[in-house]
């Protein structure tokens, strides 16, 4: 956790009470990001899984981790079991239209998560303009850049994959513009 | 902090405890005056902040939740009123309010705002009115703002501002990409780029630390007491009097009036959802554009049958909001626009209407970048891109760190319709009428949006974007934050609700004073809600001593 370290010279820079309230900050920061719950409280372990084949094509795993290594289905488990409990509903009937879809494009398959991944994209393409599609978007979203606190962005592989660091001081220059107005 | 009996009689009650009431709570207290304000939200710390994008912008932490206080919405009179999924209307909820989560841009209006119907005519279908005051009964308020919380700018750079007697007490905060883009391409085209004026330390500041470039200013509470809310600047200086209590978690459902016409306290619920009445000798709503109409509706009795300070009727009327399209733009190189406050650069070229445009409409432009990771992944993309997938996945990778917004603040026109109302059916968890919002812009305000918008893409192709894209949905800045208008300050009883101090015109001992005073709306409010309160309160405080309350 080098990276989030602030330098002496930065900590020099900031006035006592400053830096005291960025000590604490930092670290109780730092401790929420390696919390990683890996259970499941509403859904089943096969309810789980179909749902992660379908979140594990909207964000996919490949040359950088997707919402698979993320564990968005542990964000997912959990935002239905607190503060998302009415959309409960929402995920089981999608789900169920979800495999009426997949037996109707592929017959012989007997899950989502035992599809190729081209079928699994086929089949998210059939259901795209559902509701049921938006939730899971979002979630599958908010899961993968949401705070690690939450279940899923394990390892911060979100915040990795677009640049993004959560620290609690930077410095000029902050990007390639403003460096170079300072050359 | 003194704490107050409910039955013991306050020289004021505030109602609100955030931009404009922290003020008043500071300035009557330390005048010698007892004060107790009631917040509806909790008391939070500097501890209680996180960077937790979900915490705050998904589940309202710090705001207004819809699972508790509905709001239902019809564009006019004619629709049924719809209760709505997402909010239409957001407010600070807590101690310090809005000033706690605001993005901070600190803008005072032009000497021109204060006169815009002597100077543009009336506009048909509109109830645009000159303010009972003028800017330079505004100015030293303006000062005493900028100076008592902590501002940083450049006086002067802005060619078109109001004359200031004082220049800003802080400096400019470092500039960002966007704004170096914005800057290099405005002045191309002959604009003139300013450093957008922040109410966040660019230094240390009255015991405060400079900001630290976070990033996480807009909809977040500030760790490092950098940003100059209410809740670390004002409100400890009125709990150091002893003279004045905060009381968070009380929820005021009625404002009491006597036989007389005098109010004589509030009624609200604590914590545990108990009713109780504070005794006051003068009330004072600085409850937002919304609330503090909603309890003047909700406070009726025999002798206020339409609810208090409304026998005009115009209480929750011509409201006006946060207006002005976005445009993004996409750069080669990162411009890591997650870092630091949300805005360096602004201008204001277009501000001032002009009749040679064809419509009644002007405003500010700045760049900014108002994601972070979800709410871009959500829909920081062109609007061509994919939602989803593996090429999707690609594009938010590259483009997260090389986007920029610019934002239009636009005029918003009241109109009468535009309103805040009691809903006759929804309620709130406490039973209470449910805010009803009728809200349509005016056909000018869209053509202005439209015009800036077209100035907006003309700037981000002078500065060779990549890629350009906008957004023209009227739901695209949803929620609307600034909330304004809606109980208007005026000389004339019969077409507002306040008086030129904020003293309604109906109840003598009873002011409004926050968003809901503005008589027309430009751009960014907070300055001038929280200068109309230090005026608010240097009268007021000189009534109370001469008794003519």
């Amino acid at each position: 956790m080098l990276d989030n370290l602030i330098s002496r010279r930065q900590w020099l820079a900031l006035t006592p009470f400053s830096a005291a309230v960025l000590a604490a900050q930092q670290h109780a920061h730092d401790v929420m990001r390696h919390a990683k719950p890996a259970t499941l409280s509403v859904l089943s372990v096969t309810e789980a899984r179909e749902i992660e084949a379908l979140a594990s094509q909207i964000i996919p795993s490949g040359d950088s981790p997707g919402a698979r290594e993320a564990g968005v289905i542990y964000f997912i488990d959990r935002a239905l079991a607190t503060f998302d409990a009415d959309k409960r509903a929402l995920y089981t009937e999608g789900m169920k239209r979800a495999q009426a879809a997949r037996l109707e494009l592929f017959p012989n398959s007997q899950s989502i998560a035992a599809l190729q991944p081209a079928e699994q994209i086929r089949l998210l393409e059939t259901i795209e303009k559902t509701e049921f599609f938006d939730v899971l978007r979002t979630h599958t979203i908010l899961g993968f850049f949401g705070n690690p606190s939450y279940g899923g962005n394990r390892d911060l592989v979100g915040w990795k994959l677009i640049g993004f660091e959560d620290r609690f001081q930077f410095e000029p220059p902050f990007g390639y513009y403003d460096a170079e107005t300072q050359k | 902090m003194k704490q107050f009996q409910p039955s013991e009689e306050v020289d004021f009650l505030i109602i609100g405890a955030g931009a404009a009431g922290g003020i008043m709570a500071k300035e009557l207290s330390s005048a010698g005056f007892s004060v107790v304000v009631l917040e509806q939200g909790p008391y939070l710390r500097e501890k209680d902040f996180e960077h937790d994008e979900i915490k705050y912008t998904r589940l309202s932490a710090m705001t207004n939740n819809l699972k508790r206080q509905p709001q239902t919405h019809r564009k006019s009179a004619a629709e049924p009123a719809k209760v709505l999924s997402d909010k239409f209307l957001q407010y600070g909820r807590q101690v310090g309010g809005g000033s706690v989560h605001f993005t901070a841009n600190y803008w005072r209006l032009w000497e021109s705002d204060f006169q815009q119907k002597s100077r543009h005519g009336g506009v048909p279908g509109a109830t645009l009115a000159d303010w009972p005051i003028q800017y330079a009964d505004l100015e030293p308020y303006y000062t005493k703002a900028e100076e008592e919380l902590g501002v940083s700018g450049l006086a002067g750079a802005n060619p078109f501002e109001a004359w200031r007697s004082k220049p800003y007490p802080l400096p400019p905060l470092p500039v960002k990409s966007s704004g170096v883009i914005f800057e290099r391409a405005a002045k191309q085209l002959g604009l003139h780029p300013f450093p957008a004026p922040m109410a966040i330390l660019s230094q240390p500041y009255r015991g405060r630390g400079a900001c630290a470039h976070c990033g996480f200013c807009e909809y977040f509470g500030c760790e490092m007491r950098a940003k100059s809310s209410t809740l670390v600047t004002v409100i400890p200086i009125a709990e150091k009097t002893g003279r004045c209590e905060i009381r968070p978690d009380s929820y005021t459902r009625k404002i009491e009036a006597g036989g007389n016409g005098r109010v004589t306290g509030a009624i609200y619920f604590d914590a545990n959802r108990r009713e109780v009445f504070q005794k006051a000798k003068a009330v004072i709503l600085c409850a937002n554009g919304n609330e503090t109409p909603r309890l003047l509706l909700m406070s009726k009795s025999s002798r206020f049958p339409q609810g208090l300070a409304n026998s005009n009727g115009l209480v929750g009327k011509n409201l006006m909001v946060d207006a002005g399209f976005e445009a993004f733009g996409l750069f080669e190189h990162p411009l890591n626009e997650f870092k630091s406050v949300q805005t360096t650069r602004a201008i204001h070229d277009f501000y001032e209407p002009d009749p040679k445009r064809g419509h009644y409409g002007g405003g500010g432009i700045d760049a900014r970048f108002d994601f972070y990771p979800v709410s871009f992944a959500l829909s920081g993309l062109p609007k061509d891109a994919p939602r989803w997938g593996r090429e999707w996945k690609a594009m938010v990778a590259r483009n997260f760190t090389r986007t920029l917004t610019l934002l239009a603040h636009a005029t918003c026109l009241p109109r009468e319709e535009n309103s805040i109302a009691l809903d006759p059916d929804a309620k709130d968890a406490w039973g209470l009428p449910a805010t009803r919002i009728t809200f349509d812009y005016h056909p000018d305000d869209v053509r202005n949006m439209k015009f800036l918008l077209e100035r907006q893409v003309e700037i981000l192709e002078a500065a060779k974007a990549q890629k350009i894209w906008t957004d023209t949905t009227d739901l695209a800045l949803l929620p609307h934050n600034h909330l304004l208008g809606t109980c208007r300050m005026g000389d004339d009883p019969k077409t507002s609700v306040v008086d030129r101090y904020h003293r309604a015109h109906d109840v003598p001992n009873l002011f409004l004073v926050d968003g809901s005073s503005l008589v027309t709306a430009c751009c960014q409010p907070t300055c001038t809600i929280q200068a109309l309160a230090y005026r608010a309160a240097d009268h007021i405080a000189g009534e109370a001593r001469k008794a003519s309350i």
